[in-house]
């Protein structure tokens, strides 16, 4: 069931209209109901339901048996409050802290080899066979990978180590665990929810509400433009030229801006559709994206794109391996024998190196991300060695705080991560080198004058759709960057008049139906 | 106190670190500063940060930083 | 609180309307061009009845000059025909039919029957967007659709045509409101001519049995008119190509004995109805023009005389003023193709 399915939009009205019509009560369990079977429907083999319920069950036990060591715990240290000696304590909470540890280890290990294997096995037996004759090639493996495992598999991890590490308890009732990893809406696609977010609204009774139903509906509404208008037109003009090498040179760059507005469509339209029916049924959501393409360098963007995945490989990977014994002494040593300036920068560049290159191979098996992943980390670590020097000429020529400035940062950071983004596009890493190459070594400026876009599958109409959308976008996310907000909640008439002309511009221009194959959402493969 | 100061305001010059108290919330420092801090902290008090420490509530300001350093002196 | 719900209600009125002012300028007119768009719909507007009932593919409503008919015998005949006819979709056409109207004869054209399963979408649409909403439409869609085709499509045609916004034409908006007719009772005139050319041999077919969900709707089809006294006169139009393979025409010769219904193939009959294929098709003998539908209007009326009690109604004064005035329609079409064809 796609989101942009008319069985989708069938089976979220009939949820909607139970969900608040139903005992409060009976809405959580409503809500798993209706993600396993919305699991069920994307195979209904049931084989992806065996996937995830696997994962909760353990996660789910490893959770439980971390609550009962925290509850043992107290209940010794409180009863034996007087006896004990502050050594005594401290080497009992070790001992029951080492307990956690190896039940933490194991759940990890265990969903971690579920993703990795499901993922990643062909991927490492199409590396191994080119360094093996054709005679002993390893035979690929036809491999079920579920529908959205990497998010689920993540937003668990991150559930079983903040039990772990004390941030929340874990979930007593395994239906509700269920529930959390499963909620149909961010199965998907994410966003890659933490429990401690979600908790306070999933389980709670929900009485219905207008501000709920029409801000979801609105961001529903959006999320479809995005999608429907603009993200599966232009699908058509950037599969045309990605797939032929004949497009070089500037239609390179054309490429890459299509497939960056493409992408940011796509993206954070199923995020808000995500987040609307989210809303419609009353749970707040973490929002994935801040305004991605406003950001004035790399690192910025990374704090505004795809957000929910950001901070998890922040917290649960840079973090711990950050702050790891060896880490720690790698960085003493280092600072010891390379002086303080690159001393203190050798730690800290080797934990984001490991980060970004799980990144890539997260986005997917194959080289193609992982060079990805590295192209950011390389980007992140040049701008940050270059601090001084932008300082330095931000002394000297006082143009940071000038609009035009700003401006130029903006469509540089653009160019930059569109640029990086190739990687998502060519067959592999050397085609990717080559055809980015192209485009500075292969200018042909005509072609955005004698007719050579509108051979690209879509027509002169699309165009205008497609520039008329850009603009709707464009000014939507200006006034929300200016200041904070779209709507002034107060004016609902008006609010309600753009939602009802949202929808008619959806129904006559977005591209599904005849003539157009009803595309996935691209973050869907990962 | 006056050490970790001395330490944050090596990274940061511009910053009030006597006063300021939003520096996870507006981004003043990042992931990034946050890891040399703990690495310097870990040299100047002998402490290790863990990893569920590294929360906002507890990098927001110098105050609440040295808090927690006293806090995981004592506990060791 | 209750300003705001009266608000949001009329603001969802003129949704509503909007989409229905969308939805009907971006729907095909076929005014102009592909006509054949317009048959199913433009029966409705008859105010009187018909003895015989055409229903089938366009071997029937560009082979049977229902002028003619009236004209030399008097007869009240429509046709409601439509491109690619499958067999249920004569079959619900029928039911929709015989909703408004009871006919004394039913005439069904079996090529149809050689396909057993849904084939084109637009041909579908063609056949279906025009019928008025009942149980014989729901059903038609669920018996027709293919594979990619989603019902809703057919409830909100919006859907389906929303991509035409880009090829909206003169006609979509001159026809927002009204449609001109574009057949007499059903039959799509052709005035020019292009000679029968050589046909490609027959393919030999691995199984000639005719599909059981296209006979099954035959059955339908003989027993509803079985249940409403109407005759069913099954027919295979004198042209060749489609080519009719001996073999189909052996079942349905057996089919009309079995169950007492009237077949005729006029394949063979060309000589006898006087068809000459070198005038009288337009598209090189795969459907006959004007002087074509003529000459087996004449052949077919006096048949349908001949043998059913069919009233000469031009005697009566009020279907003698109203086709009157389908005759006057008739005789300027003609003048008009024809004026056309030498400019």
């Amino acid at each position: 069931m796609l989101f942009t399915s008319a069985k989708f939009i069938a089976f979220l009205i009939a949820l909607v209209f139970l969900y608040y019509l139903v005992p409060k009560k009976a809405q959580w369990p409503l809500l798993l109901i209706g993600s396993y079977a919305f699991y069920y429907f994307a195979d209904t083999s049931g084989m992806y339901l065996i996937f995830i319920i696997t994962t909760t069950i353990s996660a789910y036990f490893a959770g439980i048996m971390m609550n009962k060591v925290n509850d043992k715990s107290s209940a010794y240290l409180k009863a034996n409050k007087e006896t004990l000696s502050k050594e005594d304590k401290k080497a009992y909470k070790a001992k029951m802290k080492s307990k956690k540890w190896a039940i933490l280890l194991v759940c990890l290990i265990f969903n971690i080899g579920i993703l990795s294997v499901t993922k990643y096995t062909n991927f490492v037996i199409n590396n191994i066979n080119t360094f093996l004759s054709d005679a002993s090639k390893l035979q690929p493996i036809a491999m079920i990978v579920p529908m959205g495992i990497s998010f689920y598999t993540f937003q668990t991890c991150g559930y079983i180590i903040d039990v772990y590490r004390g941030k929340h308890d874990a979930q007593r009732n395994p239906f509700k665990l269920a529930l959390f990893v499963s909620f149909f809406p961010q199965l998907v696609q994410g966003p890659i929810s933490r429990y401690s977010d979600m908790e306070a609204s999933l389980y709670k009774e929900h009485k219905l509400n207008e501000s709920d139903i029409s801000e979801g509906l609105t961001r529903i509404l959006w999320g479809y433009f995005k999608k429907l208008v603009v993200a599966d037109r232009i699908i058509t003009a950037v599969t045309t030229l990605i797939s032929d090498t004949a497009y070089s040179g500037t239609y390179v760059f054309v490429a890459m801006l299509f497939y960056a507005f493409e992408l940011y469509c796509d993206f954070t339209g199923g995020i808000d559709i995500t987040i609307g029916i989210a809303r419609i049924l009353g749970i707040t959501l973490k929002e994935n994206f801040n305004l991605p393409y406003f950001s004035k360098n790399i690192k910025e963007y990374w704090n505004r794109w795809h957000i929910t995945m950001g901070t998890w490989f922040t917290d649960y990977i840079f973090y711990p391996i950050s702050v790891s014994g060896p880490m720690l002494k790698l960085s003493k040593w280092s600072r010891e024998h390379l002086g303080q300036n690159i001393g203190k920068r050798v730690s800290v560049y080797l934990s984001s190196l490991i980060v970004w290159f799980t990144t890539g191979l997260w986005h997917g098996a194959a080289w193609n991300f992982i060079v990805w992943g590295l192209m950011n980390f390389v980007v992140i670590m040049i701008s940050q060695e270059l601090e001084p020097l932008y300082a330095k000429f931000h002394g000297k020529f006082k143009v940071k705080d000038k609009a035009w400035y700003g401006v130029f940062e903006i469509v540089r950071t653009i160019f930059l991560m569109s640029m990086i983004r190739m990687f998502d596009c060519y067959r592999d890493v050397p085609l990717t080198f080559k055809m980015v190459g192209t485009m500075f070594t292969r200018v042909n400026l005509k072609i955005f004058v004698d007719g050579s876009l509108l051979n690209l599958g879509i027509t002169k109409a699309d165009y205008i759709i497609l520039v008329v959308a850009f603009i709707i976008i464009l000014s939507v996310s200006t006034i929300k960057y200016n200041r904070g907000f779209v709507f002034n909640k107060d004016k609902y008439l008006l609010r309600y008049s753009l939602l009802a002309v949202l929808f008619v511009l959806i129904i006559v221009f977005g591209a599904y139906g005849v003539g157009y194959d009803s595309t996935q959402f691209i973050y869907n493969q990962f | 106190m006056d050490a970790l100061i001395e330490i944050l305001t090596n990274l940061h010059p511009e910053v009030d670190f006597d006063t300021c108290e939003t520096l996870v919330d507006d981004k003043i420092i990042d992931s990034f500063d946050i890891v040399s801090i703990i690495s310097e902290v870990n040299e100047e008090y002998d402490v290790v940060i863990p990893a569920e420490e590294i929360i906002p509530e507890n990098f927001n300001s110098a105050k609440a930083l040295y808090a927690l350093i006293k806090k995981l002196e004592d506990e060791e | 609180m209750k300003k705001r719900i009266i608000v949001v209600a009329s603001l969802v009125l003129i949704l509503c309307l909007v989409l229905a002012a969308a939805q009907r300028l971006l729907m095909p007119k076929y005014q102009d061009d592909v006509i054949e768009g317009s048959m199913i719909e433009e029966y409705y507007d008859e105010e009187l009845n018909h003895e015989v009932v055409f229903i089938g593919d366009c071997e029937v409503y560009e082979n049977f000059s229902t002028m003619k008919l009236w004209e030399e015998y008097g007869i009240t005949s429509y046709i409601r025909g439509s491109s690619q006819q499958l067999a249920w979709q004569s079959y619900y056409l029928l039911e929709d039919t015989l909703k408004h109207e009871t006919p004394k004869v039913v005439v069904f054209n079996v090529l149809s029957l050689k396909y057993n399963e849904p084939q084109k979408e637009a041909y579908n649409r063609m056949s279906i967007d025009g019928m008025k909403w009942s149980m014989s439409k729901v059903n038609n869609i669920k018996a027709s659709m293919t594979e990619d085709e989603h019902f809703l499509d057919y409830v909100f045609p919006i859907l389906r045509y929303h991509s035409r916004w880009s090829e909206l034409e003169k006609q979509d908006f001159e026809h927002f409101f009204t449609k001109d007719k574009v057949t007499h009772n059903g039959y799509y005139m052709r005035v020019d001519v292009r000679p029968q050319g050589p046909f490609p041999d027959p393919m030999p077919l691995d199984d000639y049995t005719l599909g059981s969900n296209a006979m099954s709707y035959l059955d339908k089809m003989t027993a509803l008119c079985e249940e409403k006294g109407i005759e069913l006169v099954l027919i295979k139009a004198p042209t060749e190509f489609p080519y009719w393979y001996p073999e189909w025409d052996e079942q349905i010769v057996k089919y009309a004995e079995d169950h007492g219904l009237t077949y005729i193939n006029m394949i063979p009959l060309q000589d006898e109805i006087g068809l000459d294929m070198s005038v009288d098709t337009y598209d090189a003998g795969l459907h006959l023009n004007l002087s074509g539908a003529e000459k087996l209007s004449l052949y077919f009326g006096k048949f349908l005389v001949d043998n059913y009690q069919l009233t000469d109604y031009r005697k009566n004064e009020t279907y003698a003023k109203v086709y009157g005035e389908k005759l006057d329609y008739y005789y300027k079409m003609i003048e008009e193709q024809k004026a056309e064809l030498e400019g």
